[in-house]
C-alpha cells in the first residue's frame, strides 16, 4: 500500500513538473533566483543520496569496504574523464568485481 | 524525409543509454522485493530513473512516504526547467499535444530535440512530429528494458554485489555534471553535509545536505558572474 502511494504520488508529482510550463503558453519565465537554484538540484541530491552508503556500505555491516570505495573512485575519475556514464558504470563494475575476487 | 522519422532516427543512440539505467532498475527493484506490476508502475507512471531509483532506496532505508517523496520530486525539479525550455517550441501545440509530451519529456529527447530546434527553422508541427519520434523510440526501451531486469532481477546471483549497482550508476551520472565551478562546489557540499548529517533520521540528511549545496551551488555561480564582472 505504502509503496503505491510512493509510486502514484512520485508519477503524479513528476508529470506535474513535466507539464507545468508547457500547460501555460503565455511563455512565462522562471525568477532568475529560481532557476540560479534549480540548475543545480541533480548535482546536489544525487551526491548526498549516495555518499553515506558509498562510505559506510550496508553489505558490510557499514564497515569501510576497500573494494566498494575503489570502486567509486574509479567510477568517478572515469566520469569525469569521459563525460560518459556507460563508460563510467563498466569501470566501476570492472574494479569492484576485480578488488572483490582479490580480496574476497 | 519527415520530422518524424528524422526524430526516431537520431535518438536511436539513446536507445543504449536508457536501456541499461532501465535494466538495472528493474533488477535493482526486484532485489528490493518489488514485484513485477510495482517495478512496471514505477517505469511506466514515472519515467525518470535517478528518482525512481532514490525513490527505491529511501523506501528499502524504510523512511516515511513524505520525505521519498521530497526527495524524489527534488531529484525531478530540472524537469520543470525542461518544461519551461520547450515552452516557446511546443507553445502553439493543442493541449492534447502537450499533455502527451510532458508525459514523455525526458532528459534524451529534451537534450536531442533542443540540438535539433537549434540546428533548423521548424514548424510547430514539425518540432511536435520530430519529439513524437524520438519518444517513440526511448519510451519502449525503456519500458522493454525495465520488464526485463525485473523478470530476471530475482536470478542474478549475490557474488555481483548488486548493493553496489546504484552508488556506481549515480557517481556515473554525477561525473559529467561536473563542468563548472559551482557544480563542483554544490557537488563536494553534497558530499560532506549528507555525512555530516547522515545520523538524521529516514533520510532527511540528504535533503538538508541537497538543500545547503543548491545554496552553495547558486552562489558560488553569482560569486563568479561578480569577478567576471
Amino acid at each position: 500500500m505504502k509503496l503505491w502511494i510512493i509510486i502514484l504520488g512520485l508519477g503524479v508529482g513528476t508529470y506535474l513538473l513535466r507539464l507545468s510550463f508547457l500547460a501555460f503558453a503565455g511563455g512565462r519565465q522562471f525568477p532568475e533566483w529560481a532557476l540560479r537554484h534549480l540548475r543545480y538540484t541533480a548535482v546536489a541530491v544525487l551526491p548526498a543520496l549516495i555518499a553515506p552508503g558509498v562510505l559506510w556500505p550496508a553489505a558490510t555491516g557499514g564497515q569501510p569496504d576497500p573494494a566498494r570505495l575503489a570502486a567509486a573512485a574509479a567510477t568517478i575519475a572515469v566520469a569525469v574523464w569521459t563525460r560518459n556514464t556507460l563508460w563510467a558504470i563498466g569501470a566501476g563494475a570492472a574494479v569492484l568485481y576485480t578488488t572483490l575476487a582479490l580480496i574476497g | 524525409m519527415s520530422p518524424f522519422r528524422d526524430g526516431l532516427r537520431g535518438s536511436i543512440p539513446f536507445v543504449f543509454v536508457v536501456s541499461p539505467f532501465g535494466l538495472l532498475f528493474g533488477v535493482v527493484g526486484t532485489e528490493a522485493g518489488l514485484n513485477l506490476l510495482e517495478v512496471m508502475g514505477f517505469s511506466v507512471l514515472v519515467i525518470a530513473g535517478a528518482s525512481q531509483f532514490a525513490a527505491l532506496q529511501l523506501y528499502a532505508d524504510n523512511a516515511p512516504t513524505l520525505i521519498i517523496l521530497a526527495t524524489a520530486l527534488a531529484v525531478n525539479l530540472r524537469l520543470a526547467m525542461y518544461s519551461a525550455a520547450l515552452t516557446p517550441h511546443f507553445g502553439a501545440a493543442p493541449m492534447w499535444q502537450r499533455a502527451l509530451i510532458a508525459y514523455a519529456l525526458v532528459d534524451q529527447n529534451f537534450a536531442g530535440s533542443m540540438a535539433e530546434f537549434e540546428r533548423r527553422e521548424m514548424t510547430t508541427a514539425q518540432k511536435v512530429a520530430y519529439f513524437a519520434g524520438a519518444s517513440a523510440t526511448i519510451m519502449p526501451a525503456w519500458y522493454l528494458a525495465s520488464l526485463i531486469g525485473a523478470v530476471a532481477g530475482s536470478s542474478i546471483p549475490p557474488w555481483m554485489a548488486l548493493d553496489f549497482a546504484l552508488p556506481i550508476t549515480f557517481l556515473a551520472m554525477i561525473g559529467p555534471m561536473l563542468r563548472t565551478l559551482p557544480q563542483v562546489a554544490a557537488c563536494i557540499v553534497s558530499v560532506a553535509a549528507s555525512l555530516f548529517f547522515a545520523f538524521l533520521p529516514y533520510g532527511t540528511g540528504v535533503l538538508v545536505a541537497a538543500a545547503l549545496a543548491m545554496v552553495v551551488g547558486a552562489q558560488v555561480e553569482l560569486w563568479q558572474k561578480g569577478c567576471a564582472a
